[in-house]
């Protein structure tokens, strides 16, 4: 259905062979436990990045994924602690929230280009913390901790999402879920660009005003775009409250937002997989430099800036030849 | 029968100018009609008033006895009057043969979750529009440059793609601004042409405008005059060329620029 050729097929086969058996077979021999935490929050940050990409493909650059994250992690915090829900209902609530706010929050914005889009979204970020820290049902600074592990569903005594409470290993779950849940936005990301919806999206980055000219209704492409996009904010902001059984109003800040667009420009804005890897490099990068101390920030910035300058077209350019993989 | 398109009473300001006073004419289907004037007088502002590109000020257009001002453009598009731009536009990093599929997706019949699902009408889609895209770069002589990727283009065939971008949406009013800007003598004859079978084989009706005289007065059914955003004539070719205010208002900017 996803339309892979077979070396395509074969790289899919093999990434899933890493993350799925790889991985736990790795940290098994090696010991380091803690590997799973990062992991796992590399995936779950690769879904919000996922998202900021797909608001780069229709020519936006979105700083204020942090702004849905945070949303969707409070959505799902609110419905598992005061409401009863099961996380794994308000999992994708969560992302529906996002995606409900998004288009609110997009009717007047997504007209403004550039610079001033940017600009916008970057405030979006502390708007959402302060929301956080006035409204009631957020608790304010002290946000909502203590926040219960998943619990399991089952269809007619089958059970078809797991009890985390009941596993073992509730980093091995962790990990797992947030793995699959990054393979399933990323699979639907892929379609999507390379359905008609993506080239849409390509003609309106390219030209909007040949865009419309065309027949393209610009302004709903680009609220149905900016709603998955932070729908995936959502997601996997959601996941993360979870993992950390916490949220707190900084729990994502404007940095976080900064770093998802980070992660796509590293990775490369023309694959659709280039925030994944682009999230990889850079939080496993930023942990890499800790021993250099207070010089970490100071030999991470050199380093991005030489990327960006040698690799203007991500660090997936190194493989594909330019318009190659989409 | 009643006209196609109607311009009525279109008047459009910006700020103290007014770039069209008034404008009124009629344009019947099937025809060529050209719109021309010296720099400035309101030409392309004419056009994007009647794609909706922009507002009109007063006064409105109608389509099928429909009015088409004051939409959006992709509305009005879809109705099936399309315009191309004065200045190149396109697609830049997409190929003439992708320009050209992406332009035909009002012709879609499935919806677009449908092509997220890949249901079987979306593939029939694909198919239909590739083999069509196929079909219209082989009509327009740019078969051979399917495959170049836009912004790689000269001058002559950015102006091709152009065009072939409006008529792959299957437009039922066509606006060309200034189709031949940039051709040689050859070219533009070429494009003289195939305007003229696309408007015999494709039932387009063609609104364009010019500064080519010799090539206006060759495709032109008829023309409208413009000057300082006033319409000062309409007739055909040889009336045109035999009216005094446009001579007066050719030889008062350019002399020779009407090149009769
Ligand atoms: N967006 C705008 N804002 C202000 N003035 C404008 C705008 N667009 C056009 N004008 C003015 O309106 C007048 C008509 O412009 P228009 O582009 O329609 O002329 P034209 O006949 O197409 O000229 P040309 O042959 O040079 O393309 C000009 O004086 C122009 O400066
Ligand atoms: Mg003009």
């Amino acid at each position: 259905m996803l339309g892979f050729n077979l070396k395509q097929l074969t790289g899919v086969g093999i990434f899933l062979f890493m993350i799925f058996i790889g991985v736990p077979f790795a940290i098994g021999v090696t010991g380091r436990w803690d590997f799973y935490f990062t992991l796992t929050s590399v995936a779950l940050l690769a879904i919000a990045s996922a998202g900021v990409w797909l608001t780069f493909y229709i020519g936006r650059i979105n700083i204020g994924q942090g702004a849905f994250a945070l949303i969707g992690a409070y959505v799902s915090a609110i419905l598992v602690v005061k409401v009863g829900w099961s996380f794994w209902i308000s999992l994708p609530a969560a992302g529906l929230f996002a995606a409900v706010v998004a288009i609110l929050i997009g009717l007047p914005i997504l007209r403004l280009r550039g610079v001033y889009f940017a600009m916008i979204t970057l405030v979006l970020t502390q708007v959402v913390t302060l929301t956080a820290l006035a409204l009631p049902i957020t608790n304010g600074a002290r946000g909502i901790s203590n926040i219960p592990l998943p619990s399991g569903i089952s269809l007619f005594g089958i059970p078809i999402l797991p009890d985390f409470v009941a596993m073992e290993s509730t980093k091995l779950a962790f990990y797992y879920t947030a793995c699959i849940i990054m393979l399933l936005t990323y699979a639907a990301l892929y379609r999507l660009v390379n359905s008609r919806l993506g080239h849409l999206c390509r003609s309106m980055q390219q030209n909007e005003e040949l865009a419309s000219s065309i027949g393209v209704n610009i302004s709903y492409i680009r609220i149905v775009i900016f709603a998955i996009s932070s729908f995936f904010g959502g997601l996997g902001g959601a996941m993360f409250g979870s993992i950390a059984q916490s949220v707190y109003p900084s729990s994502f800040q404007v940095a976080d937002s900064v770093n998802f667009m980070l992660n796509c420009f590293l990775g490369g804005l023309g694959y659709v997989f280039g925030p994944m890897l682009g999230t990889l490099v850079l939080y496993f990068g930023w942990d890499l430099l800790f021993e250099f101390g207070k010089y970490q920030m100071l030999i991470y910035s050199t380093i991005l800036i030489i990327i960006i300058r040698f690799l203007p077209n991500g660090l997936l350019s190194i493989r594909f030849s330019k318009g190659g993989d989409k | 029968m009643s006209p196609l398109l109607q311009v009525k009473n279109v008047t459009k300001k910006y700020g103290g100018l007014t770039a069209n006073n008034a404008i009124s004419f009629d344009v019947a289907e099937n025809e060529i009609l050209s719109v021309i004037g010296p720099n400035g007088a309101g030409k392309s502002t004419l056009f994007k008033m009647i794609a909706s590109f922009t507002p009109t000020t007063s006064g409105e257009v109608i389509y099928r006895g429909e009015r088409i001002s004051n939409l959006k453009p992709h509305i009005v598009a879809r109705k099936g009057v399309v315009r191309t731009f004065q200045e190149t536009t396109i697609f830049k990093s997409m190929t003439v043969h992708e320009s050209v599929v992406v332009a035909q997706h009002l012709r879609a019949k499935a919806s677009l979750a449908g092509y997220f699902w890949g249901s079987k009408t979306a593939k029939e889609d694909v198919a239909a529009f590739g083999k069509y895209a196929d079909e219209l770069l082989e009509f327009l002589g740019m078969w051979d440059i399917r495959n170049e990727q836009a912004s790689n283009l000269p001058q002559g065939s950015l102006r091709a793609l152009g065009i072939a971008i409006g008529l792959a949406t299957d437009p039922k009013v066509l606006l060309l601004d200034e189709p031949f800007a940039g051709m040689n003598h050859d070219e533009t004859m070429n494009m003289v042409d195939l305007v003229r079978s696309v408007r015999d084989e494709r039932d387009v009706t063609v609104m364009l405008v010019e500064h080519d005289m010799p090539a206006v007065m060759n495709i032109s059914d008829r023309i409208v005059v413009l000057n300082f955003g006033e319409k000062i004539a309409e007739g055909t070719p040889s009336e045109i060329q035999n009216n005094e205010k446009v001579i007066e208002a050719y030889l008062g900017s350019v002399d020779d620029e009407i090149g009769m």
